[in-house]
């Protein structure tokens, strides 16, 4: 799983039909302090995720195993909206 | 699916047994104007490819499904021989790499 | 799934017997700036796509064969999906946005 942002939409008419009625989002990928990262994805929204938003993708054939996406063409899902990301103390330069 | 060229043959004696009377071809992957891209590797044939032939090859398990119903160990695959490419790269996002393709792609 | 242009078509006569019958586009995936996102793939067409439509693609197996009734063929991209339109938020679109509409 990565955590991504929600950065646009794409809007497809012409498609397989297993799509009809899916909401594609454009993710960034972020590192755990918020940065965006290079690289991005065509994601399937199963949250109702919103622009902007922090999410959690799963990429793969897992993300067929989201919620109304068995057996239809998709390689990335959204499949959670972050609240908040928490991250421990980073170690000191020091070795011991 | 990959473009790529044929460059080369692997004999090997000693291998999966899944892999007895498999052709195995060392491809190097190009691009449309049939420029070298990236590293060359070895794939099985599922279309009796020969040296120096334009290809397009699959890659992953996905690859290893050409020889259903036998259960052939490989990730790269040969799929399809080329007979002709009609590339259109125009408009603004026409970057068609600048260097003149390279003689033969090999 | 990524933003990619159609630039060509791929004739083959000797393919996988699973090929027979598939349109085979040459496709070149695209950054969120519009530049090129590595080299030029060879995909299956399952939405009527033409050269200069920007298009979405899958690059996972399953999808790819199931979207043109192909299971457990030797396929790994398909061509899903022609885009209509394509909403950036402000700091992702380029300058003088992205061009969605078919090119050439």
């Amino acid at each position: 799983m990565i955590l991504a942002r929600v950065v646009g939409t794409v809007v497809a008419t012409r498609k397989d039909p297993r799509l009809e009625g899916k909401k594609l989002l454009i993710l960034k990928p972020v590192s755990p302090q918020g940065k965006e990262e290079a690289g991005y994805v065509v994601a399937v929204d199963t949250v109702s995720a919103g622009s902007r938003e922090l999410v959690i993708a799963v990429s793969g054939s897992s993300a067929r195993m989201a919620e109304g996406c068995k057996d239809h063409p998709v390689d990335t899902a959204i499949i959670g909206i972050v609240d908040q990301v928490s991250l421990d103390e980073p170690r000191s330069g020091k070795q011991s | 699916m990959y473009l790529g060229r044929v460059v080369g043959r692997v004999w090997s004696t000693i291998k999966h047994p899944s892999l007895e009377g498999h052709r195995l071809l060392v491809v190097q992957p190009v691009s449309p104007e049939l420029r070298p891209t990236g590293k060359a590797i070895v794939a099985t044939d599922a279309t009796g490819a020969g040296a120096g032939e334009l290809i397009y090859w699959c890659r992953g398990k996905e690859s290893s499904f050409a020889f259903l119903p036998e259960e052939i160990t490989t990730d790269f695959c040969i799929v399809g021989i080329v007979d002709e490419l009609r590339v259109r790269r125009t408009g603004p996002l026409a970057s068609a790499p600048a260097a003149p393709p390279a003689a033969g792609g090999d | 799934m990524l933003i990619s242009r159609v630039i060509g078509e791929v004739v083959a006569t000797r393919k996988h017997e699973s090929h027979e019958g598939c349109k085979l586009l040459l496709v070149q995936p695209l950054n969120l700036d519009g530049s090129n996102r590595g080299d030029a793939l060879v995909a299956v067409d399952a939405a009527g796509a033409g050269v200069g439509d920007l298009v979405l693609l899958v690059t996972e197996g399953f999808s790819a064969m199931t979207s043109v009734q192909r299971p457990q063929s030797p396929i790994d991209m398909a061509v899903i999906g022609v885009i209509d339109a394509l909403d950036l938020g402000p700091e992702w679109t380029p300058p003088g946005g992205f061009p969605v509409q078919k090119i050439g």
